[in-house]
């Protein structure tokens, strides 16, 4: 049995930092107002509110009013999607939606559901093994009537990081949106918008050691979104619901943590990862990196080994101590390769067999060589059996 | 049993793998929950449910005894194995005119194959289960026994098992009785006290297996000729799977003496019934048979033979005629020896083996 237990899953969810839970701790029980309130109790709620605004904003190198508050990243991709899909298809008529075949199911699901039940026409982007979209297949699926282009910053099962600037330039051109799902790539890149040059940008403030139940979208200024929540006018219409204003606080408060030590942090990201790289490929037989070995985020190593059940590499990692994700891997034991693996162009005896290793800042060099040595007979076991 | 050896337990979420775990738990071995899906039909018109054992329901309660128990829990999709072996198996079992037993498969292939490997490939020393039946070792061998609970026995199915499986399994609840087992759920403060058993076919939504033929396999349930043991003509059928062996209800003729399935002839179709003397017979023969211990007896030996889950152990003469086939001799005539079922053989309180029974 493992002494201790490592934690290699910071792509499905991070610990709360520390001075985080201590910037959000006022906002439960003193300063609990309602910001849409007239008094007192209100406006120092909607002091707080304004500040995390204009705190994510300067990071964001975006207008405070160009942020809106959501419960989590999959409602920011659900309100980018069918906000600006349907907002556009009454002022222009556009009809017609791009997403690529990795995106993440709260983006692509929801493109599916529009042109399920809606009508909305949808382009599924291949991606080359690597998992990168080609600027020209971008390109080639802009039509007269495109509304959108959704392209994933960072993949979270393979971390392949896409040319976001670069699509932008071709989806400015030709008078399309681009939205980016930065819900993973948020705790290691640059989420400078004017640099990014996107026009709808999702967060979900847990994945960058910030509380879960948060998360924001970024709406460019000018860009039309129907608000998929109706009711009281908070978020300029946007999303109504009384704002959570500690989980925004925390939010806020983890952006800037995250910001502040993005460099240093990467760093060792980038060093771990590429130890877990190096130790895997080298060490066991039949096993390959997923995903771009460069452009990558600095946090994921992720691989699929031949001939091996995700499900039990999981179960079998998580007996031994270690947190694990895999593509292939649900509660349900579902043993259904990643849409994600199938896209890459793997077939299913490689896909199914899929392990991710997202290492964070509380990741140590001993818990790294821990797994280098646990994993060879690990899998001989597995394959063995 | 060596401390900390890891167990896996499969769960089901009912009293008797819940009680298992529980007792594993207490032990203090490193017992690990793994529960299987079943495949199950799909919610169509005609039935509306899942498969009445690993509904969601049942996880959820799986799982709350595990982390009661601080036990790691993990759900395993069995179902492309169990349709495989065990649903398929059924209705080809039905297509050739016999009336199988899907769980002595399941138990074969699904608990003490494919669970069994992924428990191994997990590093676990032992299966153990929530089955009505005790593992007894006896210097190299391991010899199954008949549970404590006699009503609750389930030996009949577990006569699958060899000594590669039972070296490797743990019944923790085949020393109690089932009221001791409810007793047991309650004292643990399990969630599953008040469950009902689980059920046999399980992957019938509405447990009814006439249905299930005639949505899936239609050509068995093609209606026909009802004659009696002259060939005298009775009467029609509505096919001849809805009938069993020894049958005398719901088979709509009307005679002067209670008339009673005789024998189904697949190749014509035809339902044959006769009175009660027409019945039964002294002889079987049984094929794929398996001997727990690993070999057949060197000749013939006396036994008590069970044909049917339910059935009484009847004293027989056991012949092998070559490693898996046996003839058996019944002391008194059986009334209803069904082709497809199972005939186990019992020593006393020792499971011996079994086979299925021939046409």
């Amino acid at each position: 049995m493992a002494a201790e237990r490592i934690y290699l899953d910071h792509a499905a969810t991070t610990p709360v930092a520390a001075e985080v839970t201590r910037a959000m701790m006022p906002y439960f029980g003193e300063d609990y107002g309602n910001p849409s309130s007239v008094h007192y109790w209100g406006q120092r709620a909607e002091h707080a509110l304004s500040s995390a605004r204009r705190q994510i904003a300067d990071i964001l190198g975006c207008l405070p009013g160009e942020i809106v508050f959501t419960s989590c990243g999959s409602e920011s991709n659900n309100l980018a999607l069918r906000g600006a899909a349907m907002a556009a298809r009454a002022s222009k008529g556009g009809n017609h939606l791009v997403v690529t075949a990795i995106e993440h199911h709260a983006v692509f699901n929801t493109a599916c559901q529009l042109r399920d039940l809606y009508g909305f026409e949808l382009t599924v982007l291949p991606v080359d093994q690597l998992g990168l979209v080609s600027l020209d297949s971008v390109a080639g699926a802009i039509r007269t009537d495109t509304i959108m282009v959704s392209v994933m910053y960072a993949n979270n099962e393979i971390g392949s990081v896409q040319p976001i600037s670069e699509i932008a330039q071709l989806t400015r051109a030709q008078g399309v949106l681009l939205h980016t799902d930065a819900v993973q790539a948020a705790s290691q890149l640059s989420l400078n918008v004017e640099v990014l040059g996107v026009d709808m940008m999702s967060l979900g403030a847990h994945k960058f050691y910030g509380p879960k139940g948060v998360g924001a979208l970024y709406v460019r200024q000018g860009v039309s979104v129907e608000p998929a929540l109706t009711g009281g006018g908070q978020e300029r219409g946007l999303r109504a619901g009384t704002h959570n204003v500690p989980l925004i606080i925390g939010m806020a408060s983890a952006l800037q943590v995250t910001s502040e030590r993005k460099e240093r942090d990467n760093q060792k990201f980038a060093r771990h990862k590429d130890m877990l790289i190096n130790g895997i490929l080298l060490n066991i037989p039949y096993a390959r990196l997923t995903g771009h070995p460069e452009r990558r985020l600095p946090n994921n190593a992720s691989f699929v080994f031949h001939g091996v059940d995700g499900n039990e590499m999981i179960m079998a990692l998580d007996l031994a101590g270690v947190a694990a994700g895999s593509g292939s891997a649900c509660k349900t034991g579902s043993p259904m390769a990643s849409g994600v693996l199938l896209a890459l162009g793997l077939d299913a005896e490689w896909a199914l067999g899929s392990l991710r290793l997202t290492v964070g800042r509380g990741t140590t060099d001993a818990e790294i060589e821990r797994i280098q040595e646990m994993m060879p007979p690990l899998i001989a076991q597995l394959r063995n059996g | 049993m060596t401390v900390r050896q890891r167990v896996v337990v499969a769960m089901s979420g009912g009293v008797d793998s819940s009680v298992a775990a529980a007792l594993l738990a207490e032990q203090g071995c490193d017992a690990v929950g793994l529960m299987m899906r079943l495949w199950s039909e799909t919610p169509s018109d005609n039935v509306s449910t899942h498969n009445r054992c690993c509904t969601p329901d049942a996880v959820e309660r799986a799982r709350e005894v595990a982390s009661k128990f601080d036990m790691p829990f993990y759900v395993v999709d069995a179902r492309e194995a169990f349709r495989s072996k065990v649903v398929d198996f059924f209705v080809d079992g039905h297509k050739s005119g016999l009336t199988p037993n899907p769980c002595l498969e399941c138990n074969r292939f699904i608990r003490w194959d494919f669970l069994l490997k992924k428990a191994i490939k997990l590093g676990a020393t032992w299966l153990a289960t929530g089955h009505y039946a005790r593992v007894n070792q006896v210097g190299d061998e391991y010899q199954l026994l008949r549970a404590v609970d006699e009503h609750k026995d389930q030996s009949y199915a577990l006569s699958v098992l060899g000594q590669a499986q039972l070296s490797h399994t743990l019944f923790p609840v085949g020393g109690y009785t089932k009221a001791q087992v409810r007793d047991l759920a309650f004292r643990f403060g399990l969630p599953v006290f008040n469950q009902s058993d689980s059920q046999d076919l399980c992957f019938l939504g509405d447990g009814d297996y006439r249905r299930f033929l005639n949505d899936r396999v239609p050509e068995v349930m093609q209606s026909g000729p009802i004659v009696d043991t002259y060939r005298k003509p009775l009467g029609e059928h509505q096919g001849l799977q809805r009938y069993t062996i020894g049958q005398r209800k719901g088979i709509g003729i009307a005679a002067s003496v209670p008339m009673y399935v005789v024998a189904m002839e697949i190749e014509s179709n035809t339902l044959v019934v006769g009175p009660r003397e027409a019945l039964g017979g002294c002889y079987l023969e049984a094929s794929g048979v398996n001997w727990v211990s690993g070999s057949p007896p060197q000749g013939a030996i006396r036994a008590a033979v069970k044909i049917r889950y339910r059935a009484h152990p009847s004293p027989a003469v056991i012949t092998p005629v070559s490693n898996d086939r046996v003839e058996v001799d019944f002391d008194t005539p059986l009334r209803d020896i069904t082709p497809g079922q199972a005939a186990v053989f019992y020593e006393g309180e020792m499971c011996l083996g079994g086979g299925v029974i021939q046409p």
